[in-house]
């Protein structure tokens, strides 16, 4: 099911038979009044909330904006002072990174095994798919956030745990080097809707595959590893690169976790959140946008190379039929 | 699964019952699951019993029952912060919701039939970059918008909350109703046509019925995803009067007293409520939501 969400969403519209093509020649042009009519609301904002924004922060990332004066071409010097000047940013993209790389493979590991885990027919597994659910409604919250903070605290739950058992880190959201594991965790804990869409995966593996490898006395690993997970390899793909590109852009549990600094020590300055504070606390739009497009460069690379990787790793049941 | 030798039903997952510790998997198999439930559930729970304990247990406290439960933190809640209270923020919040779930579900709904059901010049085009525009980090339009509701006088006012909604910007509902058009059967419009209606009628009558399912996973998500954002709001809205739930809740890490904790964790479960209930109502519909679109939830 996702499988074929993932083809519609890369591959364009179905293709029409003969019939509809000469059909659609009749009704092009009577269509297209009626068509461009619904769409208005929908044209509307791509032009003007859409390509024109792009546009437009594409052309002052090439400028000194203040909001106030106007706009003062500097062309490439905004992106040479990112790379070469800005200590700042180069933290936030490190731990940025170490956030993506560490947050993404986390979450769908937790979500496959618990799937794995929910995936028989026993009494009360709708509701504990639900509960497993609930966090990824919540997590995204400031509530949610204030709470962890509250738990990672110097002297709070977590610390007195651990202190019970003899390691004493001193509360985790004022070192720098736990402060992004806290943000780490709280993106794990969200497992859940990736959970749910590996639930639906797995029930569309047919059954015939289980029993050939009972059949061939294959063990539950081996069974894992060469039918469920090659069967699942559109999901996870699927579910990676949501995840990626919705890590890159975290924001709200390092801003409340730091109250909005990205500290200690920048340990929690994730790539939005520096952004913000360039644009929004420090009124430099030109130099903000050229941040705004370099992480748009980099999320479309990095979707690039996962759905160029996908040929060599990812298989699509449908293509042999 | 006393006959283990018969083939076995269609349904039955693990492909090698024994029988004599087949008994006890299901206990097995309860108690693990259950205890991840409770470990992931526990900081839900540890933010409501937060809310009941007194200042001086709130934060260091190990113990999940507060020992001297008490109120004062919900009435202090609901007589807000930065001399605003509960009921502004809430109804600012509630304001914004609304005012998303009706845009998006009206704007996403006809764009989504032109897509699924219309011929039209430049559909090809117009389709590559609706999907393109799911991908779309927000902050790269984020800048240049700004400035535009700047310039309209709207900067802290809830329109550059609400008003892109109704311009269907947020193409993953676009994209999630087309899909559920696609299911439906061609045969209904082509009866319809064939009858005289055009593309219009055939709308109102005929699909805008049938997607209904479509429009209320709609809904819900563009409730809870307003109701937790916190990035929009925090940039377009800026005197207290005007602030959101989420950006009231903010307002407490400034605070440096400890005091201040058990009102804003009072205050974290009112602003998780609304989800709650949504949850408990549609909680068949948000996961079959997840699991047939791939919403990130």
């Amino acid at each position: 099911m996702v499988a074929q969400q993932v083809e519609a969403v890369t591959s364009p519209p179905p293709q029409e038979s003969k019939r509809d093509q000469a059909r659609r020649k009749r009704n092009a042009k009577g269509q297209t009044g009626v068509a461009y009519l619904f769409l208005t609301p929908w044209m509307i904002g791509a032009l003007l909330l859409t390509v024109g924004p792009m546009v437009a922060s594409l052309y002052l990332s090439f400028t000194n904006y203040n909001l106030f004066t106007a706009p003062e071409w500097v062309g490439l010097d905004n992106y040479v002072r990112l790379f070469t000047e800005d200590d700042r940013f180069l933290s936030s993209v490190s731990v940025t990174l170490r956030y993506v790389l560490l947050s993404a493979p986390l979450k769908l590991a937790a979500a496959l095994a618990v799937a794995m885990l929910l995936n028989r027919p026993r009494k009360g597994q709708g509701f504990y798919r639900s509960a497993f659910y609930a966090p990824s409604l919540l997590g995204a919250s400031v509530a949610i956030a204030l709470v962890w903070r509250a738990l990672f605290t110097d002297s709070g739950t977590v610390d007195t745990l651990l202190q019970k058992v003899g390691i004493n880190t001193g509360g985790w959201i004022n070192q720098p080097q736990y402060a992004t594991i806290v943000i780490v965790i709280l993106a794990v804990w969200q497992f859940g809707a990736p959970m749910v869409i590996f639930l639906a995966g797995l029930k569309q593996i047919p059954q015939d595959l289980y029993d050939a490898a009972a059949v061939d006395g294959a063990s539950k690993w081996k069974t894992f590893t060469s039918v469920t997970l090659p069967m699942l390899t559109p999901v996870v793909f699927f579910n990676l690169v949501m995840e990626i590109i919705n890590s890159f852009q975290a924001f709200t549990g390092a801003f409340v976790v730091s109250n909005g600094q990205g500290g200690p020590a920048d340990s929690t300055l994730f790539y939005t959140l520096y952004l913000y504070q360039r644009g929004f606390s420090d009124f430099q739009m030109g130099y903000a946008s050229a941040m705004a497009w370099l992480l748009l460069l980099v999320i479309a690379l990095v979707t690039g190379l996962l759905f160029w990787s996908s040929g060599r790793w990812v298989f699509y049941s449908g293509e042999d039929k | 699964m006393s006959t283990a030798t018969v083939t076995p039903p269609k349904q039955a997952a693990t492909p090698t019952p024994k029988a004599r510790t087949g008994r006890w998997r299901p206990v097995v198999w309860h108690v693990i699951v259950t205890a991840i439930v409770l470990l992931l559930l526990y900081p839900i729970i540890w933010l409501v019993a937060a809310s009941f304990k007194p200042a001086d247990e709130v934060v260091t406290s190990l113990s999940i029952l507060p020992n001297n439960p008490t109120l004062e933190n919900y009435t202090a809640a609901f007589d807000g912060i930065a001399g605003v209270s509960f009921w502004s923020y809430l109804g600012n919040s509630l304001f914004v919701a609304i005012g998303s779930v009706a845009g998006n579900v009206v704007s996403c709904v006809l764009a989504a039939y032109a897509f699924a059901r219309l011929r039209f010049r430049m559909r090809g085009l117009m389709f590559a970059f609706m999907i393109g525009t799911i991908m779309l980090p927000y902050h790269v339009v984020l800048i240049p918008q700004y400035i535009i509701f700047q310039q309209m006088g709207m900067v802290d006012s809830f329109w550059p909350l609400i008003l892109p909604k109704f311009l269907a910007t947020e193409a993953f509902f676009v994209f999630l109703i087309i899909q559920f058009m696609r299911g439906l059967p061609r045969e209904l419009d082509e009866a319809a046509r064939i009858d005289g209606c055009g593309p219009i009628r055939i709308f109102f009558h005929i699909i805008l019925p049938l997607v209904r399912p479509a429009l209320i996973t709609t809904a819900i998500f563009t409730f809870i995803w307003t109701w937790n954002d916190f990035f929009s709001q925090l940039i377009y809205l800026s005197t207290p009067s005007n602030y959101t739930l989420p950006l009231a809740l903010r307002l407490f890490i400034d605070q440096t007293s400890v005091s201040a904790y058990g009102p804003m964790f009072a205050m974290s479960v009112l602003t998780l409520i609304p989800i709650g209930l949504f949850f408990l109502a549609f909680q068949r519909f948000l996961v079959q939501g997840v699991s047939t679109t791939g919403l990130k939830g």
